[in-house]
């Protein structure tokens, strides 16, 4: 009999106290804010899209041996003697022209394992987080300056050089034959 | 006499208000009554075991993150604390003290979404959202340090992505400031509720002989009425330095091992939780925390097992190196994996509105549970 | 009223429409404001802002609602009872509109002064558990049948406590007529029945304990009567996703949440009846100090409707605060507890009322 009112007592003063916690809630200021119009400060250290700066880019493909995802696609062609590519901010000679830079958006998880292996710390995480499409392909983002014929250049001119070289080399080495055969 | 009905097999999931995700459970009623349960799995399967075995060691870290996806810090730490065994790494002093103190946050955060759900199972949604204000407190601390909200990579092998924010200090020892009374808040909005407790207590009781056959642990455990915490019993990192409580479930409210103890249990792991850190936070030394890290890994051959206390009970990882750059294979001991396993043994003889609660208070993350 | 426009046309079926369309407009404007007003306090108590983008404040969300409910399509699943399936949400809506024909908004605003009022207010409102067992059995979806389940046994169950306290209000007033209820409550708060009515003397200040409890008994069982949280079993949310109308849409969708408003006005206005004075003013009438006669209606259907959202802002803000029972648990809160406590309640008042 006892528990019977314990029971109805404390039913009733549970739902009391709890509604005295809700109404003091009631008239506390909202903790939420109005997202596209106001936003929050992000902090520095914020891990969102990735950025390239494909000036101090070398090329050197450490970024995505690094990404878990493989989601970073790098290709490049080695410059010729005679061609200045320039030198980066932090005073490393560039080499190699970078044909492709891309970097899939749609695949990458914000790990951040490619931001610390870079030489000359040319890729960085941004602020950035809207950046949402409707297609899929719209998401994979092309860092490299080149342009398509500039890229196709630079390797007819890599290709034209080795091919160059080479015949250059065998002829040296058919010449070399020539003189040993001349000698003996 | 008693009436028998018909049994009907009702499909609760995958596409449901209060399965924690993508678990399916097949109940099998008499009316309301439940007579058995069976959980299905696999709809969250993303092959973490076999992805490790492609990866370089460091390039797991990121996938550990996504096994409990509300504390990721825990799922970090054990498998960095796993690596470094089997390279045989010491770390330095200021990265232990940021691990543990980043850990105890972390588990923090992951009990308020664990009490938060497990009231919103049982109808009160606005503990829920409360729960959610306090843990964006938490988040934000860590994403100012390492930039990320959820899935982290911060604990690497051998040290830690970023040193802490210079902030860091200031906002932690605020938010334990602020943290305090809204717990005693939550304590009379919900846990001493007549309805939440007439809803928890006296339900889903887990017997000792019982958790312990099933391998349960952490708070499900715990709530049975075991004193079994790896931090005090197993210590790794630098747990043994600090002094806390583990708590456990008295049967309070109703019998011991019910729903209620196992809810308890959690909200007084938050307090023994901001205990850690409170001892922690002043004493972090000085020093570099990326100067242990490897520049190679390349563990030698071997095998290591290493288990650390996770919000939801034994994190364990498992990892098999045949000397190369990638594991040979790793595999985890999911605390929730094991805990859910519990859940037909808990639901028998109860009803339908009893199994939400229940598995609320099993507290499950697919993500842990299919990896 | 029924009588005015009945002189003015000459006819019964069109003046029986237009004193019709008083209430109608009162579910109406209930439902869109009770919505509006569900959401901004929910989100008061939760530290959150609400619906503020639609007009105003977001004032005009509901409405938006409502127009995107009128044009979707009525989708079904293949293996529902089809005719069923379409009466229910029509029952259930015809079961709490039925209700305001004997609720006197104000003395000019009554849709028929029947003398047994309270009575068919009572049974005329068991019409929804009709609509609502229609509802689960036709969608033939297992968690609509277990929500119909829990409903027909929840809302008969809980007419027995009501039915006991108003009993016991029937004893002091004499009267099943509302009207005659309210006006018993009239000029000052003091004569309300939660204070032990309009007559002077010993009963009075012995009844309010009495009246106090039967109070809270009725209002709690009439919250389970309209499945609001801690009763809202039948819809639980989070066990049986949204219970007997988990597989309507659209329109028909929009009916049940309409009834459902509809209830919950209707047993806010009935609880106001019987303990808080019904339409009749706490602090007398400006039109009586002021020699204004036509004012005074409207002045009741003021205090009327102040009452009626007086009780459903405390039923929204139970809503936000408490977790909901479970359905045995319900039962015995039920047979337990209000029944016993209401039969006291009800044999202490009748000694009273003898002494």
């Amino acid at each position: 009999m006892r528990e019977y009112f314990r029971n109805t007592w404390l039913g009733i003063y549970t739902v009391l106290v709890g509604m005295k916690i809700t109404f003091k809630h009631l008239f506390t200021p909202a903790v939420t804010i109005q997202y596209p119009e106001v936003k929050l400060k992000l902090p520095e250290r914020e891990r969102n899209r990735l950025y390239v700066n494909m000036d101090d880019c070398i090329g050197c493909d450490q970024c995505s041996r690094a990404c878990p995802v493989n989601c970073i696609e790098i290709e490049t062609v080695k410059s010729i003697p005679g061609e200045d590519l320039g030198v980066t901010s932090n005073g490393k000679k560039k080499a190699l022209w970078v044909t492709k830079f891309n970097i899939d958006f749609a695949k990458c998880c914000y790990c951040q394992l490619c931001v610390f292996p870079c030489p000359t710390e040319c890729i960085y995480m941004t602020d950035v987080f809207e950046f949402s499409e409707y297609n899929r392909n719209d998401l994979i983002y092309k860092f490299a300056t080149l342009t398509e014929e500039e890229a196709k250049e630079k390797r007819i001119n890599f290709e034209k050089f080795t091919a160059e070289k080479e015949a250059q080399k065998t002829a040296a080495a058919a010449k070399l034959k020539e003189d040993q055969k001349t000698a003996s | 006499m008693t009436i028998k009905t018909e049994q009907m097999v009702l499909n609760m999931g995958p596409q449901h208000p209060s399965t924690h995700g993508v678990l399916r459970l097949e109940l099998e009623i008499e009316g309301e009554l439940v007579k058995k349960v069976t959980p299905h799995l696999g709809y969250l399967h993303r092959c973490f075991e076999k992805h490790a075995e492609a990866m370089q060691y460091n390039q797991v870290v990121p996938y550990t993150d996504r096994l409990d996806y509300l504390a990721a810090i825990g799922n970090n730490f054990g498998y960095a604390l796993a690596v470094e065994k089997l390279l045989g790494i010491e770390v330095p002093e200021r990265v232990e003290y940021i691990r543990v103190i980043m850990a105890e946050l972390q588990r923090i955060a992951s009990h308020l979404v664990a009490i938060g759900s497990n009231g919103a199972d049982i109808g009160a949604l606005t503990p829920f959202l409360y729960l959610f204000r306090d843990r964006e407190y938490i988040l934000n601390i860590i994403e100012e340090t390492c930039g990320a909200r959820m899935l982290y990579n911060y604990i690497w092998i051998g040290g830690l992505s970023h040193d802490i924010h210079p902030d860091f200090i200031r906002k932690t020892k605020e938010f334990c400031n602020y943290f305090k009374p809204t717990i005693v808040e939550l304590d009379n909005l919900l846990s001493y509720n007549k309805i939440f407790i007439e809803r928890t207590a006296n339900i889903g009781v887990l017997p000792v002989d019982t958790a312990i056959n099933f391998g349960a642990s952490g708070p499900t455990l715990r709530g049975s009425g075991i004193k079994f915490d790896l931090r005090k019993d197993d210590p790794y990192s630098i747990y043994d330095r600090f002094n806390f409580e583990i708590p456990t479930g008295k049967g309070l409210m109703g019998t011991i091992g019910d729903c209620w103890d196992r809810y308890y249990v959690r909200i007084r792991e938050m307090e023994q939780s901001l205990k850690i850190i409170e001892q922690a936070i002043d004493n972090i030394p000085n020093g570099d925390v990326q100067s242990a890290i490897p520049k190679r890994i390349k563990p030698p051959k071997g095998t290591v097992y290493k288990r650390i206390e996770n919000p939801r009970g034994e994190l364990g990882y498992f990892i098999i190196s045949d000397g190369t750059v990638n594991p040979f294979r790793v595999k985890v001991r999911a605390p929730s994996f094991v805990n859910l396993e519990v859940l037909g043994e808990l639901c028998k003889g109860y009803l339908v509105a009893d199994v939400i609660a229940i598995l609320g208070s099993i507290d499950i993350v697919l993500g842990e549970v299919d990896r | 009223m029924y009588e005015y426009f009945y002189e003015l046309t000459g006819n019964t079926i069109l003046s029986t429409l237009i004193v019709a369309i008083f209430p109608l407009l009162n579910v109406l404007i209930v439902a869109l404001i009770g919505v509006y007003l569900e959401r901004k306090v929910s989100a008061r108590i939760q530290d959150r802002i609400g619906p503020n983008r639609t007009g105003p404040f977001g004032l005009f969300q509901t409405i938006a609602d409502f127009v995107k409910m009128l044009q979707k399509e009525d989708a079904t699943a293949k293996d529902i009872d089809s005719k069923l399936y379409n009466i229910a949400p029509v029952l259930v809506f015809t079961g709490s509109f039925a209700v305001y024909a004997a609720i006197p908004f104000s003395s000019k605003l009554i849709g028929s002064e029947v003398e047994v009022g309270l009575f068919y207010v009572i049974a005329i409102s068991s019409l929804v558990v009709g609509g609502i067992l229609m509802a689960g059995w036709a969608s033939n979806n297992k968690y609509s049948l277990l929500g119909a389940m829990r409903s027909a046994a929840q809302i008969i169950s809980y007419e027995i406590p009501t039915a006991i306290i108003v009993l016991s209000i029937v004893m002091i007033t004499g009267t099943l007529s509302l009207d005659k209820i309210s006006n018993m409550q009239t000029a000052y708060f003091w004569n309300w029945n939660i204070l032990g009515g309009a007559e002077f003397g010993l009963t009075k200040f012995l009844l309010i304990p009495f009246m106090i409890v039967g109070f809270i008994i009725i209002f709690i069982s009439t919250l389970a009567e309209v499945n609001r949280t801690p009763f809202d079993i039948p819809e639980a949310e989070s066990e049986l996703v949204a219970g007997y109308f988990t597989e309507y849409c659209g329109m028909k969708w929009a009916m049940f949440m309409l009834s459902e408003y509809g209830n919950m006005f209707a047993v806010s206005a009935i609880v106001s009846i019987l303990f808080f004075g019904g339409y009749h003013s706490p602090i007398g009438y400006l039109g009586n100090s002021l020699g204004i006669e036509w004012l005074i209606p409207f002045e009741q259907a003021f205090w009327f409707l102040a009452k009626g959202w007086t009780f459903i802002l405390i039923q929204i803000w139970l809503r936000w605060t408490l977790p909901r029972l479970r359905v045995d648990q319900l039962m015995s809160l039920c047979w337990k507890y209000l029944i016993p406590y209401a039969f006291v309640n009800l044999i202490v008042i009748g000694i009273i009322l003898l002494l």
